[in-house]
């Protein structure tokens, strides 16, 4: 599978892409306060790949949701594309998500009443991109599945899927992706092979991945690793 | 207090936590739904029955009236002297009676003491003065007059009336009596008068036509028993009635309402039952993991199904009762207008409805929710495990059988006979059958709009042809509703109000009759001075049907061919004579008649000869105010009814009635508002009635819309089960509504969006919904306007228009709150339950 080389960068609007400063996440239970993340801060820079480890529970989730603006933090900060999230809506943070962030999850989640082309248009249309047609074929062709654009999610095997999924991720040509486990649903040859697309496409559009694995060698093939245990940063 | 027993007292606790989530909400209202629309029309089509069973005493003056042509034997007198038992007699029969120089034809009516033993007689003691209920029967020397016949007699209270050889005194003015029959033509004047008295009249004589009844009424077993041996032993010429024989055209119209409402009522219940099922099944579903753990914990199969159905029951429990609660408060509010319409005093609600109600209830329950939850029973313990491991299906087969085997049973418990039943059943399958392959068509051809959409919009019409199942489902059901409701308002409207259009601008609205034959030339000239162009009097003469073709008949030889031949059979004729007929009578069969016929002939009404069986060359006798009148049948006739000119169904050769007694009866159109040239008439000629046909036709035509009222409203129950129907299909993918909107959110919608593409959705369900019920609404109407009405059809545009946007309107703004919660959700909570 080749990669079209005159996909340019996204713009150098920041060098740092994501800033997480003391975010903290509790919940309240009916005994106690449980703490799910405890005042953890880094940065990540423009282009770098990032993976967040650690065991089951260990706040890798959270962390992630709380980094896209899926869920507000308890305390803390998290600066996305240069915008404080604490400072955005709802609605303003999905706008947000819709032109810098591109999202790959580890059951697929393609919305199964649409083909795979209208799959990977919808962020693009969500956005209001005139030509969201003509770039999703273009990126489902560059994931080997030129011919399969009229299909359906049910149509598709878990690696077809997966690499529909890579597909709206990049299409948009996100600043920054977020990987959950995107190989955890695949069998190892197929992992294998989505894993090698994944990191093809983001060196070519110069993304900055975060990926969230408990994967040590999918890990190991990031520049960086975060390690979380019991809510807190160890590494 | 007793402990309820544990696995009750669990679905209790079941019960309590599943109605936090929304399939039960969605069980409880469809079952809720489809016991109050059955409950309601029960509760009013009871109350009318029972309130015309108490009318229908008074109408009877007893509960129970046997009838006869020679006095009533010995054996029927002593079995109503039984104990128990009041009885009384009456005569009636015609004789002229005279007040001064005034003669008139009158019907007497001889009153035995007692009588009425039902209802009662309202009197005035002077024309104009208030009413009174009277307190027994006239008093011997004495008679009572019907306030129209006093008139025509020129008679006021204290004046002498002549009946017979004896001279009575006029002592009271009837203003009401208990049992007077609906009947326009019998302008009679009426007197009443003491059995006692009739010997001394001398009028009834060996040969007399006289009827007499013996009237009885007492305890319902005792008047039951009477009516069981009198019935067995009735003589030739005797007729034995009771409540259930009186009034039989508002009996049958109230049986045919409690038929036809409950069907209709059904209807929504078979559409809650598709709400139901989908439910009951979604709700399994949701319990698999816990039936899972309750195994591995050492529950039984037995003590699961138990906990399961327990739990059904207690929401059938209280769907029931919440389902008559509230039909209790809808017939109250209907029973006030009922009581209107029927001029009626409307009885109290009695229980049995209510027991029908609940039955209803928990047929739907057993027949479409308990087999999919006893599926529950069968989930293997190793689920707590593997959760691909077992997601038992209830058997199709278990749950077809169980559907439609209870749709069956109350189709035809409503239907009163296997065999409407199985043809409303199927009426109603069919219907939604073609509705469903109509939904299929669109919904296939939203598939090849959505390319030319985008985003939001795309994504919305894509559910709907994704779910196709689901949306030909929500379509079919919502269609029927709109149909029904779209057939009932705007069909029958524009209908009935191009069929009045089709009737001549000047058809006769007004009836003069009892013109005496002395007055017809005066009649004619008068009505010619007054500007009607060519006055036409037909003779009439009464006569009472005695034999055909030389065999002896009452209405009971009649009997087989039903209750309608024998009720034409039995009342009395109104014949007429004519040379040529007008254009609104076609020759179907036969001959007109022919010039210098020299015996007697008739021409007879196609359908009125069909239903008692007449054919060509027939003889029918007639007795004619004592007198014997035959006449061969030489023709059959199509009578168009609408002209409303005066027809008759049985008319005889030229001059084949001369000499028989007669009046002549006319038909005229008098502008609206232009009362004065009837006024003139009667002024001029005191005898003759107008009968004012528009009344009459109003008072038809505003029963009639009452009625159609009545079922509109049933329908509206079929709108909110289809619109139930919907909120199961959406709450049952409530689920995948959630990941998806959650994933869109992920992917960068805003809540705009999300609203749209839902908004989409539900629009076009609801947009197709009511095109398939338009579209079914103008094929039926189509057919009723060329088979019913005789009208071209042609189609009315509006009903796409209004379908469409009720349609939407009701779909959208059910299934934007139905949905509501996919946008409320955060998409971290989405995001997590995606990270398992």
């Amino acid at each position: 599978m080749t990669i079209d080389p005159s996909i340019q960068l996204p713009p150098a609007a920041v060098a740092t892409v994501l800033e997480v400063s003391r975010l903290s996440k509790r919940v309240a239970l009916p005994d106690r306060v449980l703490t799910i993340l405890d005042a953890v801060s880094f940065s990540i820079a423009r282009g770098e790949t990032v993976a967040i480890v650690g065991a089951s529970g260990s706040g890798k989730s959270t962390l992630l949701s709380l980094m896209a603006g899926l869920d507000t933090p308890t305390e803390g900060e998290v600066r996305l594309a240069g915008q404080a999230l604490s400072t955005l809506d709802e609605d303003g943070r999905a706008r947000l998500r819709g032109e810098h962030v591109g999202f790959v999850f580890q059951s697929f989640q393609l919305l199964p009443s649409l083909t795979a082309l209208e799959n990977v248009m919808l962020p693009m249309e969500l956005a209001g991109a005139d030509d969201a047609e003509p770039r999703a074929r273009d990126i489902l062709g560059r994931v080997g599945l030129g011919e399969r654009l009229g299909h359906y999610p049910r149509q598709l095997s878990g690696g077809e899927q997966q690499r529909v999924a890579l597909a709206r991720a990049f299409v948009a040509r996100p600043g920054v992706l977020f990987a959950d486990e995107p190989t955890g649903n695949l069998d190892t040859t197929t992992g294998q092979a989505v894993v090698e697309l994944l990191y093809g496409l983001n060196r070519e559009i110069g993304t900055t991945l975060v990926l969230v694995t408990h994967d040590e060698r999918l890990a190991a093939r990031c520049a960086r690793r975060i390690r979380l245990a019991g809510g807190k940063m160890v590494e | 207090m007793t402990p309820t027993p544990r696995p009750l007292r669990l679905a209790w606790r079941l019960l309590k936590r599943d109605l936090a989530s929304g399939e039960v909400r969605v069980l409880l209202a469809a079952l809720l739904l489809a016991v109050t629309a059955v409950t309601t029309v029960g509760f009013i089509t009871d109350r009318a029955e029972r309130a015309l069973g108490i009318e229908a005493n008074r109408l009877l003056g007893g509960d129970a009236v046997l009838r006869g042509d020679a006095p009533i034997g010995e054996a029927a007198r002593q079995r109503a002297a039984a104990p128990g038992l009041r009885a009384t007699e009456t005569w009636s029969f015609n004789s002229m009676a005279r007040v001064g120089a005034n003669l008139k034809l009158a019907d007497i009516r001889a009153l035995g003491e007692g009588f009425p033993l039902r209802g009662s007689f309202t009197l005035a003691d002077r024309e104009g003065g208030e009413g009174r209920i009277a307190d027994g029967v006239p008093a011997p020397g004495t008679v009572w007059i019907s306030r129209a016949g006093a008139q025509a007699l020129g008679a006021s209270v204290g004046d002498a009336v002549n009946l017979g050889t004896r001279e009575f005194r006029l002592a009271a003015l009837v203003l009401q009596e208990p049992d007077a029959a609906l009947d326009y033509f019998n302008t009679a004047p009426k007197v009443f008068l003491n059995l006692a008295d009739v010997a001394s009249t001398g009028l009834v004589q060996e040969g007399s036509r006289v009827g007499y009844r013996l009237v009885v009424a007492g305890e319902a077993a005792a008047v039951e028993g009477f009516v069981r041996a009198t019935r067995a032993d009735l003589g030739r010429g005797q007729r034995l009635e009771t409540i259930d024989d009186a009034r039989p055209e508002i009996r049958n119209a109230l049986s045919r309402a409690d038929r036809f409402l409950g069907l209709a009522a059904l209807v929504s219940v078979v559409l809650a039952a598709v709400a139901v099922a989908m439910a009951a099944r979604r709700h399994t579903r949701r319990h698999l993991d816990g039936c899972a753990v309750m195994r591995c914990l050492g529950a039984s199969q037995r003590t699961i199904a138990t906990v399961y159905i327990g739990e059904l029951a207690w929401l059938g429990l209280f769907a029931g009762l919440g389902g008559v609660a509230i039909a209790l408060a809808l017939q109250a509010l209907v029973a006030g207008v009922l009581g209107r319409v029927l001029g009626l005093d409307i009885p109290p609600p009695g229980l049995l409805p209510a027991l029908q109600g609940l039955g209803v209830g928990f047929t739907v329950l057993i027949a479409f929710a308990v087999p999919p939850v006893l599926a529950l029973r069968q989930v293997p313990a190793l689920r707590v495990l593997r959760r691909d491991a077992g997601a038992p299906e209830a058997s199709a087969w278990l749950a077809g059988a169980a559907g439609i085997g209870g749709l069956a049973a109350l189709v035809w418990w409503k239907a009163g006979s296997a065999q409407l039943g199985t043809v409303v059943l199927g009426g109603i399958l069919g219907t939604l059958a073609a509705l469903a392959l109509l939904a299929l068509g669109l919904v296939f051809g939203v598939r090849a709009l959505r390319s030319r959409l985008r985003g939001a919009w795309r994504y919305g019409l894509a559910n709907v042809s994704r779910r196709a199942g689901s949306s030909v489902a929500q379509i079919s059901a919502l269609g029927l509703g709109l149909m029904a409701i779209l057939l009932l308002t705007l069909v029958r409207t524009d209908l009935l109000a191009r069929w009045q259009a089709e009737l001549p601008a000047d058809a006769p609205n007004r009836f003069v009759i009892n013109v005496q034959p002395e007055q017809v030339a005066p009649v004619r000239d008068f009505l010619r001075e007054a500007g009607v162009r060519n006055p036409e009097l037909w003779p009439m003469v009464r006569g009472r049907l005695t034999a055909v073709n030389g065999e002896a008949v009452t209405g009971a030889s009649y009997a087989e061919r039903g209750g309608r031949a024998r009720r034409l059979a039995e009342r009395e004729f109104n014949l007429s004579q004519a040379a040529s007929f007008g254009s609104d009578n076609t020759l179907v069969e036969g001959r007109w008649f022919t010039e210098g016929a020299t015996t007697p002939e008739v021409s007879v009404e196609v359908d009125f000869a069909r239903e008692l069986g007449w054919k060509i060359g027939d003889r029918v006798r007639f007795d004619i105010a004592g007198r014997p009148w035959e006449a061969t049948i030489v023709g059959l006739r199509k009578v168009d009814w609408e002209s409303f000119r005066p027809n008759f169904f049985v008319v005889g050769s030229p001059g084949s009635l001369d000499g028989y007694p007669m009046s002549h009866i006319t038909s005229v159109h008098v502008p609206a508002g232009n009362a004065n040239a009837t006024n003139e008439l009667v002024m001029r000629f005191p005898n003759l009635s107008v009968i004012d046909i528009e009344a009459v036709l109003n008072q038809v035509r505003s029963t009639a819309d009452q009625v159609s009222k009545a079922v509109e409203y049933v329908f509206y129950f079929t709108l909110a089960a289809g619109l139930l129907v919907l909120i199961a299909a959406v709450t049952a993918t409530q689920d995948e509504r959630l990941l998806e909107g959650g994933v869109m959110r992920v992917l960068g919608a805003n809540r705009r969006q999300l609203r749209l593409a839902q908004l989409t959705e539900f629009a076009a369900i609801g947009l197709l919904a009511g095109l398939v019920a338009a579209i079914a609404a103008t094929l039926l109407s189509g057919a009723i306007a060329t088979q019913v009405f005789d009208l071209p059809w042609t189609p009315d545009w509006r009903l796409p228009a209004i379908g469409g946007a009720l349609g939407m309107l009701a779909v959208a703004v059910t299934g934007m709150l139905a949905t509501r919660r996919v946008v409320a959700t955060p998409p971290a909570q989405t995001l997590r339950a995606i990270a398992g």
